[in-house]
């Protein structure tokens, strides 16, 4: 029994690993060293990170993180996903479990300072909408008083709800839920008139109905949701690179650049902007510590905005969002790439 | 010489074939009577239960088998306005995952290792659980010393003998399940079964030891710890340093199950006669040599069930981890059926209904194993 328990406890001695203490200035070294990037991932949420029929994870967010993986080490597999619930994100990232996070979280004032983390950038403006049965013939939410609305509760949307209904002096009846799932099936089944949550959300639950067309998702959009990569505060060099991958990405779609020409590109455009871009001038990936090509790779091995957009959460995906606020700022959106110049 | 005469006397040299007895004293009609009609409460009650199996079964067989849908790509195929008709189960996202709801997200090159290990499970399952098995002592070794440090290899990975390695991370699904609640089993036998030791000891130390151990244990709640363990403890650590995230519940998970262990040995040690003890000091066996030899075994016996009953709620218990972001059964099923590509409204359900049938066969064969070794174990006192 003692010969048991001590290989018990040397199995678990060796699951316990230690990394090397390191500063906090090196992250990009250790991720170097590692030999892959480790990124902290939702445990699911369609569109954004779900896993396929072979447990490969995949998705909005999901090719962001092999997007870093690509400008890093030029190989999309290079990474590795920890799936971490609301709960966990934020320790998972301050204890240095993983190197960021890709995993809709929303940017807010006091995250970014009280809690030692930093949004380099914002790949998905989101925000509260609603949605009715069509029957109801409401196509506003301002027609909505009265109303009962179904709500998982314990949430920013439930006090989203509360301040949008006050702030129009309008009266409704919450039904609250533990789980969105719950919500969503309550309003299903007829308990509720509106089913609140993130527009992303409503839009892939929409699909969960019986007839997903007797359902429409109403104009407004009542909270602001900036949703974006994060990572520890204090390691500038390591924001830099996740901020201008999204940079880059974005530039690459304003100037038309995809995952298809972008080879030709390189090779034949004569367009400065085009070229810096791809890396034939100028030595921007030198200056955040990566090979020059880093952007040509990312594009030509993921794919601009708008590609990694549309094959996973826009139009020809199932989950079929519209561009909306997440156009480019060329198209009326706020998606502004800064120059990488 | 003997004078032939008529037989007058009738001697009957085969018995009357018995009349079979009374329809109300025997036969179904009877049973039925006796069992199911024997007075007004019973006939109620019968009438009763009768009334809502026909209400609740055959919804379910309709639900699970017959409006089922077996195959299909995607969503679609289970949606009722693509199959014209009410959607029950839909079995083919079931199928579509169901190397996910195995294996989570471990490489699909290496699932063989996973199998290897189900394999090396199963051998030493049946080893320890067959009571007629050979060898049972070479099982016990097999089960608590082989099994474990095979497992490790397999599945975490082993580069000196050409294994790779595969982060704990990629793990999940039934496999996840198995060894989060395999671990909780090895530890917590042997383990509990010093704890109950300790207690029961004349050493005060050891005794307070064990008792602050158990009673703390069990004073908080699973989820509690499970928390603690992945939550909590990264903070207290100093950066850099981290605990793989699965070996932070599979300590949780254990030391848990240790304590209610413990407690089910100890049942068993204060079963057993006085007299027991001192003959075997009597012999002059040392304190080790008389629990191997005397107390435990007679303690263990009397304990299986105890035993099996806390297994089965380790077992279920395991889907706690789901809560911490452990990708066990439960939470697989749960990722799976967000999928955009499977959106339909019984796919849901039908996840979940996987995993009971799953956890039901578990935990229902478990229980019929205890009540097999319960009955073996009384035959010394059936009369």
């Amino acid at each position: 029994m003692k010969k048991a328990l001590t290989t018990i406890a040397f199995g678990l001695a060796a699951g316990v690993a230690f990394t090397g203490v390191a500063a906090a200035q090196e992250t990009l070294q250790q991720i170097r060293d590692r030999g892959q990037l480790i990124c902290g991932s939702n445990t699911g949420l369609s569109g954004f990170g779900v896993p396929d029929a072979q447990g490969n994870w995949t998705g909005f967010d999901v090719e962001y993180c092999r997007a870093l993986a690509v400008a890093i080490f030029d190989d999309p597999n290079a990474v590795s996903f920890i799936p971490l619930s609301a709960k966990d994100r934020f320790t998972a990232l301050q204890a240095g479990e993983v190197d960021v996070l890709f995993r809709n979280s929303t940017s807010t004032m006091s995250r970014d300072t009280s809690l030692g983390l930093d949004f380099p950038a914002i790949n998905y403006y989101d925000g509260q909408g609603f949605m009715v049965n069509a029957s109801l013939g409401v196509t506003s939410a301002l027609e909505l008083d009265g109303a009962s609305v179904c709500v998982q509760q314990g949430t920013t949307t439930e006090l989203n709800l509360a301040d949008f209904f006050r702030r129009n002096n309008m009266d409704y009846e919450p039904v609250t839920f533990a789980q969105s799932v719950e919500a969503v099936e309550a309003y299903l089944s007829g308990r509720c008139d509106a089913f609140t949550t993130d527009a992303s959300g409503l839009a892939s639950e929409r699909l969960r109905a019986p007839t997903p067309g007797d359902h429409v998702i109403l104009p407004e959009i009542i909270s602001k949701e900036p949703l974006g990569p994060v990572v520890r505060h204090g390691d500038n060099n390591w924001a830099d690179i996740v901020r201008w991958l999204h940079y880059a990405m974005l530039e690459a779609e304003e100037y038309g650049v995809t995952s298809a020409n972008a080879q030709e590109l390189r090779d034949t455009s004569e367009a400065p902007g085009i070229r810096r871009l791809l890396g034939v001038e100028g030595n921007f990936g030198e200056m955040i510590g990566l090979d020059n090509n880093w952007s040509f790779n990312v594009i030509s091995k993921i794919g601009n905005y708008g590609e990694v957009f549309d094959r996973n959460i826009g139009e020809g995906s199932p989950v079929g969002l519209s561009r909306g606020l997440n156009a480019l700022y060329t198209d009326g959106g706020l998606q502004y790439g800064h120059p990488i110049r | 010489m003997t004078v032939m005469t008529p037989q007058r006397s009738f001697v009957r040299t085969a018995s009357e074939e018995a009349l079979p007895p009374p329809r109300t004293v025997a036969g179904p009609l009877a049973w039925v009577k006796e069992n199911l009609f024997s007075g007004p409460i019973n006939t109620a009650v019968t009438v009763l239960m009768a009334w809502f199996l026909f209400w609740i079964v055959p919804p379910i067989l309709d639900y699970l088998f017959f409006s089922a849908v077996w195959t299909g790509q995607d969503g679609s195929a289970c949606r009722e306005d693509t199959t014209g008709r009410e959607v029950g189960a839909c079995w083919a996202f079931v199928i579509d995952r169901v190397n996910y709801f195995l294996y989570g997200s471990y490489p699909a090159d290496l699932r063989w290792r996973p199998n290897l290990f189900f394999l090396v499970l199963a051998i030493g399952i049946v080893w320890m659980l067959w009571l007629d098995a050979p060898r049972r002592g070479l099982g016990a070794i097999y089960f608590f010393v082989v099994v474990p440090i095979l497992s490790y290899w397999l599945l975490a990975g082993f580069p000196a003998i050409g294994l790779s390695n595969v982060p704990t991370g990629v793990w999940g699904g039934i496999l996840v399940t198995i060894v989060v609640s395999a671990v909780g089993i090895v530890i917590s036998l042997p383990v509990g079964v010093l704890l109950a030791l300790g207690r029961r000891s004349h050493l005060p130390i050891v005794r307070l030891v064990c008792v602050i151990v158990i009673e703390f244990t069990r004073g908080v709640p699973l989820i509690t710890v499970l928390f603690m363990a992945n939550t909590m403890l990264p903070l207290f650590l100093a950066e850099g340093i981290t605990v793989d995230r699965l070996v932070r519940p599979l300590i949780g998970v254990a030391f848990f199950a240790s304590a209610y262990m413990a407690e089910v040995v100890r049942g068993g040690l204060q079963a057993i006669p006085k007299g027991q003890y001192e003959g075997a000091m009597s012999l002059g066996l040392s304190y080790p040599k008389m629990m191997y030899f005397i107390v435990l075994p007679q303690a263990l016996r009397i304990v299986i069930p105890g035993i099996v009953n806390t297994f089965i709620g380790l077992f279920k218990d395991t889907t706690l981890v789901s809560i911490v972001g452990i990708f066990d059964l439960i939470r697989t099923v749960e990722s799976a059926r967000i999928d955009p590509l499977w959106s339909a409204p019984s796919v849901n359900y039908s996840g979940y209904a996987f995993a009971a049938i799953f956890y039901f066969f578990c935990c229902w064969g478990m229980s019929w194993y205890s009540q097999s070794v319960e009955r073996r174990l009384a035959a010394s006192e059936k009369r």
